[in-house]
């Protein structure tokens, strides 16, 4: 593969950016509901 | 449950036309593997302009029906669609190096136009954290929010109206919807890569305006307990 560098490090910052950002959303929400449930 | 389902599907499809994309269909003649990069890059990009239209529409609902759920849906799509931007920028300065020899211009237009697409809503999520007042947060994020999506149609066209490095559209430009700049299997390949981010979109979505909700929530719950403090002490006098 050329620009094998390149290739990786977009698709490397791009899906693990995705899957980054969707994990913190997952989680931010489980300790919100959380904190719901605990009446707090 | 339905949610959790969309979540599976997205990620699924995403796996699948990043595998495709990577190893399934060809490389180009000229830019070699470099190209590649197009497919995250611009489903990136159309996800950022998606988001932001989604943004403003939702302030023009807050400022039209004054429900909180509107100011919920803007916040959940600017924050996703600055994510979504960061990821075209950083595609395109991985695309530029290898293409152009450079990966930043600010000459060119298309560049400089998306830079001030990031920065003006990355400023709509600062501006929200500025007053604790649901209200009054949600009318000037809406305002805001119309204001700056007027900068999306400026990104997309700025191939068009002016020259600079960047290429021209291969798809969504009016004259090539039926006659895209590429051939077939890259047009199919970005199609299949838009559609799986899409999905992934929708996803993120549904569980930022969840959260944003929940906030809501609590935000409303403390401004009764500080009302109902006050006007206790108030009794008590």
């Amino acid at each position: 593969m050329t620009d094998a560098g390149y290739v990786i490090a977009a698709y490397g910052v791009i899906i693990g950016g995705l899957a980054l950002y969707a994990y913190s959303v997952m989680r931010r929400l489980a300790a919100k509901r959380n904190d719901r449930d605990e009446g707090r | 449950m339905k949610t959790r389902i969309l979540g599976i599907v997205a990620l699924v499809a995403v796996a699948a036309m990043v595998l495709i994309a990577l190893f399934v269909v060809p490389a180009d003649l000229n830019q070699g593997d470099a190209q590649r990069i197009m497919y995250p890059h611009v489903a990136s990009a159309w996800l950022a302009y998606l988001s932001f239209g989604v943004t403003a529409l939702a302030g023009i609902g807050w400022l039209w029906k004054r429900d909180i759920r509107f100011d919920a849906v803007a916040l959940a799509a600017a924050e996703i669609g600055v994510v979504f931007t960061a990821f075209a920028i950083w595609g395109g300065m991985m695309w530029g190096d290898p293409v152009w020899g450079v990966m930043w211009q600010w000459e060119d237009p298309r560049l400089t136009t998306t830079a001030l697409l990031l920065a003006l809503y990355v400023g709509y999520l600062l501006l929200r954290r500025l007053t604790d007042d649901p209200e009054r947060r949600a009318t000037r994020a809406a305002i805001v929010g119309i204001v700056a999506a007027v900068d999306i149609p400026i990104v997309h066209f700025s191939v068009e109206w002016w020259r600079g490095l960047h290429q021209t559209a291969t798809i969504g430009s009016p004259d090539r919807v039926l006659n895209p700049a590429a051939p077939m299997v890259f047009v199919g390949t970005l199609i299949g890569m838009v559609g799986a981010f899409t999905l992934a979109w929708a996803y993120l979505i549904i569980r930022r305006y969840q959260l944003a909700r929940l906030d809501v929530e609590r935000d409303e719950a403390a401004r009764i307990e500080r009302l109902m403090s006050a006007r206790t002490a108030e009794v008590a006098r």
